[in-house]
């Protein structure tokens, strides 16, 4: 099969499945495909998650193929690694994660910041850490180990697709919609934490 | 080079592919009754900037005067409306009182369709001060409306959004600049966002 087939059957799938809804599920507690998929799915349906882990990744890739390359490596590591740690320990963060990340690495993108590779690695390593650990708190009682596999896994596979994407861009408007992209990112994490000072959220 | 063209083209439309099924994973009729009423927070988000017309007038003016300015304020003004917003936004959240408000949106619009219609270029800084500056009443007025029992997060998320594709449909509109008669065309709507906002002032001083 060629690579325009290929493209037509992933394309033909997909309108398919636009088609064909499941039923909806009023309580998203686990997808019925077993704890891997409800990792999965946890991280795909949770913007609190998942925005900071595209964020992240597309600030790797701002900073080129290197940054990107650890990035996609220690991020679901460390995410992995956090979540041990938060289902052994339980508790909770007394802090406003998601708004913190969104804050930091809009700003991070929004100003194409330059830092170092390694800074950018240990950036990663310091968001995996804190969001596993959360998920790990948060996965405690329901998909547990397996869960956070499913989690690490799509964190990768993420990562890997939109830095690679970023590094992969030539032109300079390209790069600056990413930014845009970060100030929006950062706009959002601000208007959270007024949303929590406000006790919406 | 055109292997690597068009391994990029296939990493795009394989990105685009993913985004698309995440999107589709997206229903709110799904989130029925997760945990904190979820549903609608980021259509609610989106559709709330559209609601006013002196909103749009003004996120408009931004992009057609980056437009005109050409780089680096065409994306620079852009960038900074949102985050200053999001700041005018939380100031109100806090409870923090900005006096004037409707008369400083009200201005707004007068101020930068004036920017638009003298086609005036002054100092960068001094441009994203203005828009900046400006960027505070129009967070505090609208970034606080968030309707109870929706999420604060996907609410913030659509409403900057939002926002951005309106500067974006003014960025849009005044690349017609390149064009003897788009310049005119943009300095009439620069006229018309003007006069518009002295119809907003007026109605926010009777």
């Amino acid at each position: 099969m060629n690579a325009q087939s290929r493209k037509n059957t992933a394309l033909l799938v997909t309108i398919a499945s636009l088609f064909c809804p499941s039923t909806a599920a009023a309580h998203l507690v686990t997808t019925g495909m077993g704890p891997v998929y409800d990792g999965i799915g946890h991280l795909l349906l949770t913007p609190e998650d998942l925005v900071p882990v595209l964020a992240l990744a597309l600030y790797a890739g701002l900073r080129g193929a290197v940054s990107g390359r650890r990035a996609m490596f220690l991020l679901p590591l460390a995410w992995f690694a956090g979540g041990l740690a938060g289902s052994t320990v339980g508790g909770s963060l007394q802090f406003p994660l998601p708004a913190i990340s969104f804050l930091v690495l809009g700003a991070l993108i929004a100003a194409d910041l330059r830092m170092q590779d390694n800074a950018v690695a240990i950036l990663a390593i310091c968001l995996g850490l804190v969001h596993g650990f959360s998920n790990g708190v948060a996965l405690r009682d329901g998909a547990g180990t397996l869960g956070l596999i499913g989690i690490m896994s799509i964190v990768f596979i993420s990562v890997a697709l939109a830095s690679a994407s970023v590094v992969s861009l030539r032109r300079p408007w390209m790069r600056i919609a990413i930014r845009v992209a970060g100030s929006w990112i950062c706009a959002s994490g601000l208007l959270m934490l007024g949303w929590m000072a406000k006790g919406h959220i | 080079m055109k292997d690597i063209r068009r391994s990029h083209g296939d990493l795009h439309f394989w990105i685009l592919l993913l985004t698309i099924y995440i999107l589709t994973y997206y229903p709110s009729s799904a989130f029925a009754h997760v945990e904190r009423g979820q549903a609608t927070g980021f259509v609610t988000g989106l559709q709330h900037p559209w609601s006013g017309l002196d909103h749009v007038l003004a996120m408009i003016a931004v992009g057609i005067w980056g437009a005109q300015l050409g780089s680096p304020a065409i994306w620079l003004l852009p960038v900074t409306f949102p985050m200053v917003m999001s700041m005018g936004a939380m100031m109100g959240l806090l409870g923090i009182p900005l006096p004037g408000i409707e008369i400083g949106i009200a201005l707004s619009a007068i101020l930068l369709g004036a920017m638009v219609f003298g086609e005036l270029r002054p100092k960068l800084v001094i441009a994203a001060v203005m828009v900046g500056f400006f960027a505070v009443f129009h967070g505090h007025a609208h970034g606080t409306e968030l309707p109870a029992g929706q999420s604060g997060l996907l609410y913030s998320m659509g409403f900057v959004i939002a926002t951005g594709i309106l500067h974006g449909m003014g960025i849009t509109i005044g690349l017609i600049n390149r064009w003897p008669a788009g310049k005119i065309a943009l300095r009439g709507a620069g006229a018309l966002i003007t006069i518009m906002g002295v119809t907003f002032l007026w109605k926010a001083l009777t």
